[in-house]
């Protein structure tokens, strides 16, 4: 049982009741952990947690925010999952996220006269591929044996931002009255708004989102592209004997990976925002990452997951106003998450599946 | 528990202070045990050892007497290993008892079988490369001093070193010496640790045939000084050279002691097969004249990786219906030229041509198409994806073969099928191929890789090492493969440290050294001593 825990991919093999557990004790733990610095913030953490868990899964409106927030989480967390099948670390997702609606809003404020059907599939690839450039130029310096992609995707993490923040306070800078004064471009035309559903804020990207998670496990656990990823990811010196183009599948999947991670981006920014802001993202492409670990890779643990996180960052929101919490508040909540994550929630589970059989002896 | 002897050596040990590994303590260590000499200093009775699925040791007695070699002969997966490894406190055993000087002995880890004066030196040394033989064994001194003296240890090294033929310099550093050094380096520390039985696994594996005289030159020395010797081997020669008593393993059990003096190689096989002596593979006799070029290397240089060593101005040529055989101490090049064989290196000077073809731009992926397989030095680590199903390693042999609808679906029954063939037809014992195969032994690794390659029914077949690990069995029929590949017009570069193998399969020899073809023989011309200097012996004045 302990080596399963040990495979990154292990959560499903486990068993569902395995996963569940491993889900309830992280969170368990962190939420715990959480409360007693709410306690020393002089908040209650009781009253907080029932407002949120009552705003995020009782109300209509709540529901809906948390999907909204789900959808760019869900996004990165898969840019995250699929390098890891190859063995590849990509904490890049927020540096993709950023170059994917960089060029999504170049599309949107340049072919302002297409109709709708024609711009909004044109956005979505542009946002796939601003994304999947940024995380490609990565993935090739790494094929080349040149610089560990760990290092490139996290240090172009900074870099997209500045870019981002580049265009909107010079050339795309909005010059409509009243609006001129922030660091944001023009509004998009309208045709350039990705659809929302059901009267709320929930988009198109949920739809997106959805078909990455269910195309990505389909081609790595079904098909034969799928099966050399994981041989990469599983032994690449035997996967270079047998023949495999290693450097290729580098450089695509980190591609494709950037360009979902991309996809987050233009959803935001043409579905929420409007237009495109300096510093739009509170972090998105790196709770990827945290999702993605939590999840251990597996595609349902990344949709579980990236809905838990939602709710912490729609409670963030909410506990802004009726706490008085600072929003970064969350952030401690988020690092307690990965804090569990790390110190071996195996070894938690061990440890209380040991007193258990130690009770049933005594009996 | 603790025997009172080994507890006396250890407080004199103390007591001696800075002089850790004295003449005279070890002289008294001698006295001690062969003023036993006749009594055996261990007793096995009835151990039994049960992994899932298999009972690796079925109540095996073994006594050993000091100042005797025992040798412990068997295939792989006879038990050997596990039982020697129950003794060093790896393994615990399910039943059975372990005497040490007739007291009964609680081994549960290697902790206690130090200190019951038990020493192993695994195939895989555990020395630490980057310090010196001195700072190697101080690690291994029971209480050892908090200040060093760097200067008294090596003089008591070298004294010790002189007296038991263990001669090596304590100011070396452990990366620059030989294999057959670093083994003596081994022993050296199991020396000081004050063990009195002396448990080699495998020791031969690793070392060049007159390297191979030296160790037991050294166990003849050891045993005059009334130390316990345990040779695990599955080589015949070895055991008839050196044992003084041989005690012959099959599956599990133990089938037969007998003294040295009065064994036979007929006899041991019996034992070994139990009767049902496998069929010898073909000797080295081309069936007709060889074809045409397959592979060819024309002067062929590399650039060396890490602690590699490049090739130089490899001439090599690998002709259809023939087995060339690359003989070498391992690390002096094979890797590589495998590497370029297979096109996973690039050649910085010369060409590389493949049926015909000029190749040497060519990839790995390439060169595969072009119908060339490989096993290997390293099955597990080089050849599969360990996680991975046996299925799902075949499959990645030949993807597009297997590929349905263009990739997006794989056809595993078809993969399936093919595994069996290929398992049939190489006469291996079928394996499940849903397990994953991390969980395969050594041998049964070595076979799914076999079958996976050889089932392509490759035109080129580079083979590193392919009977490393193996059982008998299993050798002579991967053996056979290779003769029968040969004989169907293909052409085998094998690789291999079995001289016995090299001469029985080859057609043509040449010998690697320092990145270098030193040699290129037909195999009658070399006797095994010219061909063991000639792979070792540093001929063009590098250093």
């Amino acid at each position: 049982m302990s080596r399963r825990w040990a495979t990154v991919y292990g959560v499903l093999k486990g068993g569902w009741s395995a996963a569940v557990a491993r889900y309830a004790v992280i969170l368990t733990v962190a939420l715990i952990g959480y409360a007693a610095v709410l306690l020393l913030a002089g908040k209650d953490p009781v009253r907080a947690y029932a407002d949120t868990f009552a705003y995020a899964l009782g109300t209509r409106y709540g529901f809906s925010e948390v999907l909204v927030r789900m959808i760019p989480l869900l996004l990165t967390g898969v840019a995250v999952a699929l390098p890891a099948r190859l063995g590849l670390i990509n904490v890049g997702g927020e540096g993709q996220l950023y170059m994917g609606a960089w060029l999504a809003t170049w599309g949107a404020i340049t072919f302002t006269t297409l109709p709708q059907f024609l711009l909004i599939p044109l956005l979505v690839l542009m946002g796939f591929v601003g994304g999947g450039c940024w995380a490609a130029f990565a993935g090739l310096l790494r094929a080349r044996g040149l610089v560990n992609e760990t290092i490139t995707t996290l240090l172009m993490n900074y870099v997209a931002p500045l870019l981002v923040g580049y265009s909107v306070y010079g050339m795309w800078r909005s010059r409509e009255v009243g609006s001129a004064a922030f660091p944001q471009t023009v509004a998009f035309p309208s045709a350039a708004r990705l659809p929302r559903f059901f009267g709320t804020r929930v988009h198109l990207g949920l739809v997106l989102g959805l078909i990455a998670l269910f195309a990505v496990w389909f081609v790595v656990e079904r098909t034969k592209w799928g099966l050399k990823m994981r041989a990469i990811g599983g032994n690449p010196e035997a996967a270079r004997r047998l023949g495999i183009r290693l450097g290729l599948y580098i450089v695509v999947v980190m591609f494709i990976a950037g360009g979902v991670a991309g996809l987050a981006g233009m959803a935001e920014v043409t579905a929420l925002h409007g237009r495109l802001r300096a510093g739009f993202s509170p972090g998105y492409g790196f709770m990827g990452f945290l999702i993605s670990w939590l999840a251990g890779g597996s595609p349902p643990g990344i949709l579980v997951m990236s809905f838990v996180l939602a709710i912490v960052f729609a409670g963030g929101t909410l506990l802004q106003i009726s706490q008085g919490l600072p929003f970064a508040a969350i952030n401690v909540l988020m690092a307690m998450i990965l804090f569990v994550v790390l110190a071996n929630p195996r070894f938690s589970v061990s440890v209380l599946k040991r007193a258990l059989a130690g009770k049933g002896r005594q009996r | 528990m603790v025997v009172p002897s080994a507890a006396e050596s250890r407080g004199a040990l103390a007591q001696s202070g800075e002089n850790m590994c004295s003449r005279g303590r070890v002289t008294a260590g001698v006295d001690r045990v062969s003023a036993r000499a006749g009594h055996p200093i261990a007793q096995l009775r009835g151990v039994t050892k049960r992994f899932p699925g298999v009972v690796a040791n079925d109540a095996v007695d073994l006594d050993l007497y000091p100042g005797e070699v025992h040798a412990l002969l068997g295939e792989n997966g006879a038990g050997k290993s596990t039982l020697m490894k129950i003794l060093y406190g790896f393994y615990s055993y399910d039943a059975g008892s372990i005497h040490i000087d007739g007291r009964e002995a609680h081994v549960s880890s290697p902790l206690d079988a130090r200190k019951l004066g038990i020493g192993m030196v695994f195939q895989v040394f555990t020395l630490i490369p980057a310090m010196t033989v001195a700072e190697n064994v101080a690690l291994y001194v029971p209480g050892l001093p908090l200040m060093l003296d760097a200067r008294s240890l090596g003089k008591s090294l070298r004294a010790l070193g002189n007296r038991c033929g263990l001669r090596v310099d304590p100011s070396a550093n452990v990366r620059s010496l030989p294999i057959g050094d670093q083994q003596k380096v081994e022993v050296l520390k199991l020396l000081v640790a004050e063990a009195r039985i002396l448990i080699f696994d495998e020791a031969t594996r690793v070392l060049a045939p007159h390297e191979i005289e030296g160790l037991f030159e050294i166990f003849e020395m050891l045993k005059k000084d009334g130390y316990a010797i345990v040779f695990i081997t599955h080589k015949m020669r070895e055991v008839l050279a050196c044992a003084d008593r041989i005690t012959v393993m099959r599956r599990g059990k133990v089938s037969g002691t007998v003294r040295g003096s009065e064994a036979t190689e007929k006899a041991l096989i019996e034992l070994m097969f139990g009767g049902s002596v496998p069929d010898q593979a073909p000797r080295g006799v081309r069936d007709a004249a060889a074809g045409d070029c397959i592979l060819e290397l024309r002067g062929v240089s590399t650039r060396a990786h890490g602690v590699g060593i490049g090739l130089r101005d490899v001439d090599l040529a690998v002709r259809s219906g023939e087995i060339v055989g690359v003989a070498g101490v391992s690390g002096n090049g094979q890797r590589e030229l495998t590497d370029l064989a297979l096109g996973l290196a690039a050649c910085t000077r010369g060409e590389r041509l493949i049926l015909g073809s000029n190749a040497t731009a060519w990839g790995a992926r390439r060169v595969r198409a072009m119908g060339v397989g490989f096993i290997p030095e390293d099955p597990l680590g080089m050849g599969v994806v360990p996680w991975m199903t046996l299925a799902q390693n075949a499959a990645l042999g030949d993807v597009e073969t297997y590929s349905r609808y263009g990739g997006l679906s794989i056809d595993w029954q078809h993969v399936r099928r093919d595994v069996a063939a290929a398992f049939a037809e190489l006469d291996f014992e079928p394996l499940e191929t849903w397990v994953p195969v991390r969980t395969f032994s050594g041998g049964q690794l070595q076979r799914a890789v076999l079958a996976r390659e050889l089932g392509r029914h490759p035109r080129i077949f580079v083979a590193s090492y392919p009977t490393r690990g193996l059982d008998v069995r299993s050798a002579t029929a991967t053996r056979r493969v290779l003769a029968g590949l040969r004989s169907r017009g293909g052409g085998v570069l094998l690789i291999s440290e079995d001289l016995d193998e090299l001469f029985q399969l080859s057609d043509r020899l040449v010998v690697l050294r320092e990145g270098r073809i030193v040699g290129q023989f037909l195999p009658q011309e070399l006797d095994r001593h010219t061909i063991g200097h000639l792979m070792t012996t540093s001929g063009d004045g590098h250093e």
